[in-house]
């Protein structure tokens, strides 16, 4: 293991984001679950979790993800899926979700036992914008998968929140 | 094309065909919801299907002989060939139809993937952990989407009725057993169908219960999704489905 290469490896993936919330580097989604660099030929190994099943960011951040690399003169980059442990928000930076509350998108909490999800209720959600927490859910769903549709009803602007999972 | 695959690839495409089959049917809501909100919703509830989809057909492809991939598997099998529940390949219908129908199947769903988390076959673990984060999203939406129709206008309330009445025979399905999900239980890599019912039944009555909607007393429930016996809607939705790839094979996005 090359540590000097594979920092500047994790370097150049603090510069790939998320190509739906900009803001966000695949560093701070928590989606890059391990890195190696081969000590013999340099070849770089990769370890990607989804978010979503469905998620069509996926095919194009690991595209991003080859093509920055290629940029800054790496070559054969191996990127695997792994699918467990499933990715989950918790994964996600302290310094991602102060990035993405400061953009306008409310952060996740720290996730609540999703067993419940069948009798669950909503998480507390604070507005990104006057950090009321008196807000209300409009749509559990949102413009992305990762998403859902908030209203604050102290200021009342409306707001994403990203979905805890 | 030939298609005999063994009983452990059958339960799989049964997994993965429930998906793609629901998530191609929401997916017509794309455009037409009742307000943008649910639109949004309702699609990428059909989004998560087919990802889900997409994983399980992968799954299923690489343990076959010879291999096939997911494309393969989605858009050139014939109808006998898939293995979905009848309920998943029926009309939309209004969006009571739709939303009742999803909780149906979420409700089972969720209580059947919560089982495949501890499965026996590794890959399907993994899926199933992924998927049952989603599919309690999916859970919760439909369950509060039916109280509130229930609960809602006169209106909203009949449609609602209407749905349970006409999906209600279609359940039976969900806790039929057959070779391959036997075969799967013996193996520990899926629970019994028939031990999800008691939790099933408990969840929908009480939602019935609080949606203030009454649950039809049937004696007669539909059979053959898991046979490979459709619907006359089935043919439809696979022409719908498939014939892009079919008039072009080798096409490319
Ligand atoms: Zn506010």
């Amino acid at each position: 293991m090359n540590s000097g290469l594979t920092e500047r490896v994790l370097a150049v993936l603090e510069t790939v984001s998320d190509p739906e919330i900009p803001v966000l580097s695949v560093i701070d989604l928590g989606i890059i679950r391990s890195v190696s660099v081969s000590e013999a030929d340099h070849s770089i190994h990769i370890d990607l979790s989804p978010t979503y099943s469905g998620c069509p960011a996926m095919d194009t951040i690991e595209a991003d993800i080859r093509s920055a690399l290629t940029s800054a003169g790496f070559g054969s980059i191996h990127v695997r899926t792994v699918l467990e442990p499933a990715w989950t928000t918790d994964w996600m930076s302290e310094s991602g979700k102060r990035k993405l509350e400061a953009y306008g998108i409310a952060p996740p909490e720290k996730r609540s036992g999703d067993k419940r999800a069948l009798f669950g209720k909503a998480p507390e959600v604070r507005c990104p914008l006057c950090k009321s927490t008196r807000t209300t859910r409009l749509s559990a769903f949102g413009s992305t998968p990762c998403k859902a549709l908030y209203r604050c009803d102290e200021c009342l602007e409306p707001f994403d929140a990203f979905k805890c999972i | 094309m030939e298609f005999s695959p063994d009983l452990r690839t059958q339960h799989l495409l049964h997994l993965a065909d429930n998906a793609l089959i629901l998530g191609q049917r929401l997916s017509e809501w794309c455009g037409h919801g009742p307000v943008l909100e649910q639109d949004i919703a309702i699609i990428n509830t059909a989004l998560d299907q087919i990802g889900q989809a997409r994983m399980l057909y992968q799954h299923a492809g690489k343990g076959m002989n010879p291999a096939l991939d997911e494309d393969q598997l989605a858009f050139f099998r014939t109808e006998n060939q898939f293995l979905n529940f009848t309920m998943l390949e029926l009309p939309n219908g209004d969006w009571a139809q739709t939303l009742v129908r999803q909780f149906f199947f979420d409700t089972y769903n969720y209580l059947q993937y919560e089982r495949l988390t501890e499965s026996s076959d590794p890959a399907l673990r993994a899926i199933a952990g992924k998927a049952l984060k989603e599919i309690g999203y999916h859970a919760q939406f439909s369950a509060e989407w039916v109280i509130r129709m229930g609960d809602g206008t006169e209106e909203s309330h009949k449609r609602a009725q209407d749905a349970v009445d006409r999906l209600w025979p279609y359940t039976g399905e969900f806790f039929e057993s057959d070779g391959f999900s036997a075969e799967a239980a013996v193996r520990r890599a899926a629970p019994l169908p028939s031990d999800l019912q008691p939790h099933w039944e408990e969840k929908v009555d009480a939602v019935l219960v609080e949606a203030g909607l009454k649950k039809p007393v049937l004696q007669w429930f539909q059979t053959g999704g898991r046979k490979g016996q459709h619907t006359e809607h089935m043919g439809y939705i696979l022409a719908e489905l498939q014939f892009l790839p079919r008039l072009h094979p080798e096409a490319q996005w």
